[in-house]
């Protein structure tokens, strides 16, 4: 068997040696990072930068769990292609409250026993907290807003009676 | 899940973008999520992606009688409009049926007009489907078809589209507007969804290297007043419909003199109803014209074999629309 080395051009399309420089802040710190161009925000924030509090759910825009607020808006992090956020502000689960000092959405979450693995909890503290900027008018629109948020657990009752407490519903 | 590698460009412009975008092998990216999703399972494999989210072409205006609508404004800063809340809350109404808080922020207009279907056999590789693989067959007219379409399918094709937005521009008579290096040009949307033949089922009808630009709606202003955004969907959120319908009416002095239905979930296109809405026009707005013109939105339809409880649903869909909109004010 002969093996050869594939023209330069060939070789560079299989392994991509493209890097890129992308410049974003995450929970306040500004970092200068190279990144791959099919890097998802997920992947630098979990992977590059070790922010794990941000969780890979179903990975295609269904389940919530990677949700974090770019410039105070939430996405889906495992939708966003990094190099296209140059520049952006990102929030993680890590820039919202600390255990000695909870957020109060965290302390409702607590209280209202909103949760049983935690897995999910990351992403629905991120999307509610984008919910509640957004002014909710009712427990309705609550549960509307907070679709793009499963919950494998099923807390979803004890989920909407937080964020109502917060929301002063 | 990661798919295969690609080439990054961000476009410094839109000219930019156009002379990198009419190769075969590119792809131009905006909110990301279907091309995401699709480059995740392998469906879709460009060598290189040519970044415009950033272009400024996110504007909403409202002048001389025209709502324009920037191609790259993301689904969430639509509905919150003032121009849109006042004279087309119809597309506030099917936005904010549309995905979720977290897509709807990401998701652009443009995007929203070109998403793929969501037929099973189009997202899985190794499946029969003319739309992906042109010439290998449609495995849903025979197969799993429970959303495919009633109207406007081919023997090669049964897919439905999946927009909710497209469906209310469709009912408002919207206009695409698309550059090219060519130059721009103004697309109708039904014009922008070819339908599909024996073979071949076309996404759009955009030539490699377009750019949707703008969506405008000219006129029609006069349906504000009246118009609904009807999604029926297997669960209450965050969900694409089974059926929708987009209606719209203007009545003076007790009669209908004017009206747009536009069916969702039907067809490979935003299915108007025309019948329909001539059915009711000089009639007063009650259940008899309410009845005959969901009679009349339904004529012609061809079931496949697990998707006739459609037809029914459409047409109680189109009374139930017609229902909302069409009591005194």
């Amino acid at each position: 068997m002969t093996i050869t080395d594939p023209p330069p051009s060939e070789a560079r399309k299989r392994t991509n040696l493209q890097r890129i420089a992308l410049s974003i802040t995450i929970n306040a710190v500004r970092h200068e990072l190279e990144i791959s161009p099919t890097a998802t925000l997920l992947d630098i924030i979990r992977d590059q930068l070790g922010l794990t509090g941000t969780k890979k759910g179903c990975d295609m825009g269904g389940c919530g769990a990677c949700t974090v607020l770019v410039d105070g808006r939430r996405v889906a992090s495992c939708l966003a292609l990094a190099a296209s956020f140059a520049g952006a502000a990102v929030t993680t689960i890590e820039g919202v409250g600390t255990a000695d000092r909870l957020h109060p959405l965290q302390a409702a979450f607590i209280r209202h026993d909103a949760l049983q693995c935690g897995y999910c909890t990351p992403g629905q503290i991120l999307s509610a907290l984008a919910l509640l900027s957004e002014g909710p008018g009712s427990v309705a629109e609550i549960r509307e807003g907070m679709s793009g948020n499963l919950c494998r657990c099923g807390a979803y009752p004890n989920i909407v009676a937080a964020i109502a407490e917060v929301a002063g519903l | 899940m990661s798919g295969p590698s690609f080439h990054y460009i961000r476009a410094a412009g839109l000219d930019d973008a156009l002379a990198h975008g009419a190769r075969r092998d590119a792809i131009y990216l905006a909110g990301g999520i279907d091309f995401l999703q699709l480059w995740k399972t392998g469906l879709a494999t460009p060598k290189t992606v040519i970044d415009i989210s950033h272009l400024p072409l996110a504007e909403i205006s409202y002048a001389g009688n025209t709502l324009s609508l920037g191609a790259l404004a993301r689904l969430s800063e639509v509905p919150a409009h003032p121009d849109v809340k006042v004279h087309h809350p119809l597309i506030a109404e099917a936005i904010l049926a549309s995905a979720s808080g977290q897509l709807r922020n990401m998701a652009t207009l443009g995007g929203n007009l070109l998403q793929r279907t969501r037929c099973p056999y189009f997202r899985s590789e190794g499946l029969a489907c003319n739309k992906r693989a042109s010439g290998s067959g449609c495995g849903a007219r025979d197969g799993e078809n429970r959303h495919a379409a009633l109207f406007g399918a081919s023997s090669g094709c049964v897919a439905a589209h999946a927009s909710d937005l497209a469906v209310a521009l469709s009912a408002l008579d919207a206009e695409i507007v698309v550059a090219s290096v060519a130059g721009e040009r103004r697309v109708g949307l039904p014009d922008l969804y070819p339908l599909p033949d024996a073979t071949t089922a076309p996404n759009s009808s955009l030539a490699d290297g377009d750019v949707i630009t703008a969506i405008q709606i000219r006129g029609a202003a006069g349906f504000a007043a009246r118009s609904t955004y009807l999604k029926i969907r297997d669960r209450a959120s965050f969900e694409f419909a089974v059926v929708s319908v987009a209606g719209a009416l203007q009545v003076e002095d007790g009669v209908i003199t004017a009206a747009r239905l536009s069916a969702g979930g039907v067809a490979p296109l935003p299915w108007r109803l025309h019948a329909s809405e001539a059915a009711l026009v000089g009639r007063a707005p009650g259940e008899a014209a309410f009845v005959t013109a969901a009679e009349l939105a339904i004529a012609g339809a061809r079931p496949l074999n697990k998707n006739a409880f459609k037809i029914p649903l459409l047409r109680n869909a189109v009374i139930r629309a017609l229902r909302t909109i069409g009591g005194f004010r």
